[in-house]
């Protein structure tokens, strides 16, 4: 499989992921919903690091999808255990609720 | 030629699927329906990477994102127990007229990114990086990734128990403590030393 193309719409495939997911971020305000939109940005940067790795044949792409998916579950940890504070302090996971500093 | 063929259609049309699959997942009012559109999506999203010639990525995306972070937010949607009416404040929550900046701003953003490719006459085709190159490379010289994924791992543990667990029960006062712990006295201490000295004179 030498078809240079196939990597170019693989770019691109990650660059429309990344924007959805940046809209669902932009949009929503359910807390769940934006963590969830985070996920889907950290994986098209994952996919973007496969296919520029599978371009050049080497295996640095992998190891760099490695720590993205690793930061990935790092966040989505500590998210949901933020979400959870956010709930039980104010019975809501409305995002417009952080701007209040003092709980 | 029919296997180039069946290669670029699986492609074409798992990516298709990916794009409708986050779409439909963005624009959910039930958490749920939006996790199993997530996980559609990262199954697609597996099934690029072993086509992009990454089998080891595909295996971990399968594992890690459709498997362990999946479960994550089900449990944490589980343990908010929002019931039917948080599917009337999400559709509250999202108008008509509040996609349209951020829609606007992430297509801006999409065609930069598109732009800037460049030709994809540059690129190289795709080329099979197998699970014993990446072990190479990982453990050889990348094994400082490794102990900072597992310090980023352990600070992520030790931060979503320290934020997620119940308000612990107040301690208690000094006061209370203690009724329940009397230490032992120096004095008795020495009454007992000397009795026992006491006793070995006598002996």
């Amino acid at each position: 499989m030498t078809d240079a193309v196939i990597i170019d719409h693989a770019f691109i495939l990650a660059a429309i992921l990344f924007c959805l997911g940046l809209t669902g971020v932009l949009v929503r305000r359910n807390l769940v919903f934006v963590l969830i939109s985070l996920e889907v940005m950290l994986n098209a940067a994952g996919l973007a690091f496969i296919a520029a790795g599978s371009a050049w044949g080497q295996a640095d792409g992998q190891i760099m999808f490695l720590a993205v998916v690793t930061l990935g579950a790092a966040e989505v940890a500590v998210g949901l255990g933020l979400t959870l504070l956010l709930f039980r302090r104010f019975n809501s996971i409305d995002i417009d609720q952080l701007n209040k500093l003092k709980g | 030629m029919s296997a180039i063929f069946f290669y670029n259609f699986i492609f074409y049309s798992t990516a298709v699927i990916a794009v409708v699959a986050t779409l439909l997942m963005i624009t959910r009012h039930n958490a749920v329906h939006a996790l199993l559109y997530l996980i559609i999506s990262s199954l697609s999203m597996a099934i690029i990477f072993y086509l992009l010639g990454a089998p080891f990525a595909a295996v971990l995306e399968v594992i890690i994102y459709a498997g362990a972070v999946m479960i994550l937010f089900v449990f944490v949607v589980m343990m908010l127990n929002l019931g039917h009416r948080s599917v009337e404040q999400e559709a509250a929550w999202l108008p008509a007229k509040g996609w349209i900046v951020p829609s606007i701003l992430a297509a801006v953003l999409l065609m930069l990114l598109v732009a800037g490719l460049g030709e994809p006459e540059n690129l190289r085709g795709v080329h099979l990086v197998g699970v014993k190159e990446v072990g190479i490379v990982l453990f050889g010289p990348y094994l400082l990734v490794v102990e900072l994924a597992s310090f980023l791992l352990l600070a992520g543990l030790v931060g979503a128990y320290h934020l997620a667990r119940r308000s612990t029960p107040p301690t208690p006062k000094y006061g209370d403590a203690q009724s329940h712990f009397t230490p032992v006295s120096d004095s008795e201490a020495d009454e007992a030393a000397t009795d026992q000295r006491i006793e070995e004179g006598k002996a």
